[in-house]
């Protein structure tokens, strides 16, 4: 299908392309295969501009901005890779490792973690901030899943997953600051929620082991965040066995 | 604070014949804030407000009223209400003792004021004493730094105050202590 939409020139590192108009950097970057590191993006579901790892520099007077809440505008220069970028970024990574407790050698997702998949790519062998090494209660209450907000980075992937897509909006953020933390209905157990529908989705979109299935072992809880964006294609278009395509 | 309370839900038992289906006419307060707001979800933050001024806290049971009126979701109602300092999910106590630890106020031993309280009645700042009889907070300026250090008693501003003269002044509401 060709695309009709009016066209802007920018460009990645020097490198031209064209972008989209209404589109966002990110999704520029993506459709060119260019890559820029992302957390708490996932499409199929709306911008949140949190966790700040997607920032890029956008020519005029350097500015940092989040990839994924700005859109691109004609002859707009973009860089990513700069030292400068990637000393934020892995600062960036260094303070959500230092605000939970990550763990990765006993976490279910070890070696299939966002989080700990971006800190390799950054190169973030270390953290320089002080671990601040909160107290919190896993969430065990729920039949089948299981909520351990020490992993936690707050991406809130699942509050606007069970928002948009599925609709019952069990999950948000209660506090705020170095207190914040995801909350069930009213701060209530996760199992004894009213409102929650098993469907899954926000552990299938967690990009941490924070939330995972019952009864799974260190290293054993994958998750399928693309999941959201097949489900987005298969409502939108009305293909539902074309995963391939839609993704 | 407490009268303005009981004033102001004894007039609503009095022009309100009718019981409010929760048992509470305090809730007839709110609704009729909501009656106002037209429902509108936007209005969550001063339902609120409202609520509290009632209530003098918000209780589970108040955040789930008002998200059933407004029609939101609890996880979302409680993460409004959590995320702003002026909220207070506890009961206050009959007494508040308010010390600005601000630093004009924390330069004049603003900070020894709140430990001497703390202490007395062991009630730590930020929390009210086990009987619920007194309330102690702390501010972090009230903008009257000419009168430090400023110690604010059930609503009254007081300048100028010091570990005994605050002492005498919850002693002589609350009581004895300890």
């Amino acid at each position: 299908m060709r695309d009709t939409r009016p066209t802007v020139n920018i460009s990645f590192d020097g490198v031209d392309y064209e972008g989209y108009v209404g589109e966002s950097v990110l999704e520029c970057a993506r459709r060119n295969g260019v890559t820029i590191p992302s957390l708490c993006f996932l499409e199929g579901l709306s911008v949140w501009g949190g966790c700040r790892i997607c920032v890029v520099e956008v020519a005029e007077g350097h500015r940092l901005r989040p990839a994924c809440a700005t859109q691109v505008t004609p002859d707009m220069e973009i860089k990513i890779e700069t030292p400068r970028l990637r000393a934020y970024r892995k600062s960036v990574l260094e303070l959500l490792f230092a605000e939970g407790n990550h763990v990765c050698a006993v976490c279910v997702s070890n070696g299939k973690c966002e989080l700990q998949d971006m800190a390799v790519f950054s190169g973030m062998d270390h953290v320089r901030y002080d671990y601040q090494a909160p107290r919190r209660e896993v969430d065990a209450s729920h039949p089948k899943y299981v909520f351990d907000p020490n992993r936690c980075i707050l991406c809130t992937r699942c509050v606007r997953v069970c928002d948009e897509i599925e609709g019952a909006h069990v999950w948000d953020i209660s506090y705020r600051g170095e207190h914040a933390e995801l909350i069930t209905e009213m701060n209530r157990p996760w199992g004894d929620s009213l409102s929650c529908t098993w469907c899954g989705k926000c552990v299938a979109v967690c990009p941490t082991g924070s939330l995972a299935y019952e009864g799974r072992s260190i290293g054993e809880m994958e998750h399928d965040p693309v999941m959201i964006k097949r489900l987005a294609v298969a409502r939108s278009r009305g293909e539902w066995l074309d995963p391939e395509g839609a993704i | 604070m407490s009268d303005t309370r009981t004033r102001r839900v004894a007039g609503a038992t009095d022009s309100q014949q009718g019981d409010h289906p929760s048992g509470d006419n305090r809730f007839d307060l709110v609704d009729k804030h909501l009656k106002r707001a037209r429902y509108e979800q936007d209005q969550l933050i001063e339902t609120l407000h409202v609520a509290q001024d009632v209530f003098g806290y918000l209780s589970e049971d108040i955040l789930i009223y008002v998200a059933r009126a407004l029609r939101l979701p609890p996880s979302m109602v409680y993460g409004v209400a959590t995320f702003y300092h002026l909220f207070t999910f506890d009961p206050p106590g009959d007494h508040s003792c308010t010390v600005c630890t601000g630093t004009a106020c924390f330069v004049k031993g603003a900070d020894d004021i709140v430990q001497a309280v703390s202490d007395t009645y062991s009630v730590p700042a930020g929390e009210t004493s086990e009987d619920g009889s007194l309330t102690l907070k702390t501010a972090r300026c009230l903008g009257s730094c000419g009168l430090a250090p400023v110690v604010v008693f059930d609503g009254n501003v007081l300048g100028h105050q010091d570990t005994e003269s605050t002492l005498e002044l919850v002693a002589g509401a609350v009581g004895g202590g300890g």
